[in-house]
């Protein structure tokens, strides 16, 4: 047999392989999506409730909270950028990256410090290698976010956008988060988080997450509540709320999206293995033909020669 | 005699949903008791239990971590970002 052919058969079991397990790393993507998806819908009564009471309390009142206060001339902006942990997901951390980026030139350009804040092992090392400065780094629940790991981020954010300039504190604060708009379909998304505009009934419109609800069908007036203990308590207790509520649903549309563009790219991994395979199979069996021609020539030719010799 | 539905939510999943005549609870001003008919209310809930008695008379007990707790034309939705309701019986669907 031909050395070539070998080479060829060599290479036909390192891509079968290869295949195998980017066909089993597909299938685990589509079941954990299935799940992702579910904790999202699972999700949307809590984030129903919310907001329909922070928008109840907003149009009761004109409470002024400082979450929701912007200052006229802002000079630092938080940018917390959710990306992928792992790998081997096409193009989601990249595009979503890409995205922040944008966004942070966008931020500097009109003469603001940007402050980054990482999720996801992705955007850490991306930052990591460019030698840039960030915030603080959350990795490790990507593809399978839970409330508390957004209270953490929440939380952190929170502080630091009530802190004082001078200490530090931040005048906005940007969630670049992929949205999940069906298997095929995710997009990076810009979302300002803080401050908070409160969105007033039936009003909510782009701003609002792909996954919230539009609380108040239009027209409907919320009811004249009583609030206990007073309205500005009661914005004070749920604004923080809402902004985990929002993080933590940021979070789940991003592990959704993440896990379908891992799906989608192991696809056609394993699609382009199968024509790999396919293609080095036609070579091998070239090869196969070709060393057989040649044998029947040599034996031929031999032949003749031993014939001429004869005579 | 009319009754409450009662929705209790947390942050990752609806725990609880179903009928009941009367709810107790307490928030930052004091205890709350809700009845049928009660006047649109938005509390904040503190740290405790909170009680729900069902149309036939059961009651059952809840533990959550603050959150809220409105009432709106006999539907009283209460809201924690952990509610544990280990204690809870399924009754009530």
């Amino acid at each position: 047999m031909g050395a070539q052919m070998r080479i060829y058969r060599q290479r036909i079991k390192s891509v079968s392989s290869i295949k195998k397990i980017t066909n089993a790393m597909e299938l685990i993507a589509a079941a954990r999506v299935v799940k992702a998806r579910q904790r999202a819908t699972e999700a949307m009564p809590y984030t129903t409730a919310l907001t329909r009471a922070v928008s109840a309390v907003a149009s009761n009142t004109n409470e002024d909270h400082p979450l929701t206060t912007s200052s006229s001339d802002a000079k630092r902006a938080g940018v917390v950028i959710i990306a992928a942990d792992r790998g081997l997901a096409g193009a989601y951390s990249v595009s979503a990256i890409k995205r922040a980026v944008e966004l942070m030139n966008h931020l500097q350009g009109e003469g603001m410090e940007v402050v980054p804040y990482l999720v996801g092992r992705k955007a850490v090392a991306y930052f990591k290698f460019r030698k840039r400065e960030y915030a603080q780094e959350w990795t490790g629940f990507s593809d399978a976010p839970t409330f508390e790991n957004a209270k953490e981020i929440a939380d952190r954010i929170t502080a630091d956008f009530l802190k004082d300039w001078d200490e530090g504190g931040h005048d906005e604060i940007h969630v670049v988060f992929t949205r999940f708009r069906s298997m095929v379909r995710q997009d990076p998304h810009v979302l300002r988080l803080l401050p908070l505009e409160v969105v007033d009934a039936s009003d909510e419109g782009e701003e609002g997450l792909d996954l919230s609800v539009n609380q108040y069908e239009k027209g409907e007036i919320p009811p004249e509540y009583d609030f206990e203990p007073g309205a500005a308590e009661v914005l004070d207790q749920l604004l923080p709320k809402y902004v985990r509520n929002r993080i933590y649903t940021a979070l789940l549309s991003s592990s959704a999206s993440e896990l379908a563009a891992r799906q989608r790219a192991m696809k056609s991994a394993t699609d382009n293995a199968g024509d790999l395979i396919k293609r080095y199979e036609r070579l091998a069996n070239q090869a196969r033909q070709a060393g057989i021609t040649q044998e029947i020539s040599e034996i031929v030719g031999g032949a003749d020669a031993l014939a001429d010799a004869k005579k | 005699m009319s009754s409450l539905k009662v929705e209790m939510v947390a942050a990752d999943r609806k725990v609880w949903e179903g009928e009941a005549k009367f709810v107790r609870a307490r928030s930052i001003a004091g205890e709350l008791g809700i009845m049928p008919g009660h006047s649109p209310l938005l509390g904040i809930l503190v740290e405790g239990e909170v009680t729900i008695e069902s149309v036939d008379g059961q009651r059952q007990t809840v533990t959550v971590d603050g959150g809220f707790l409105s009432v709106d034309s006999d539907v009283v939705t209460i809201v924690a970002e952990h509610v544990d309701a280990s204690s809870m019986h399924t009754s009530g669907r």
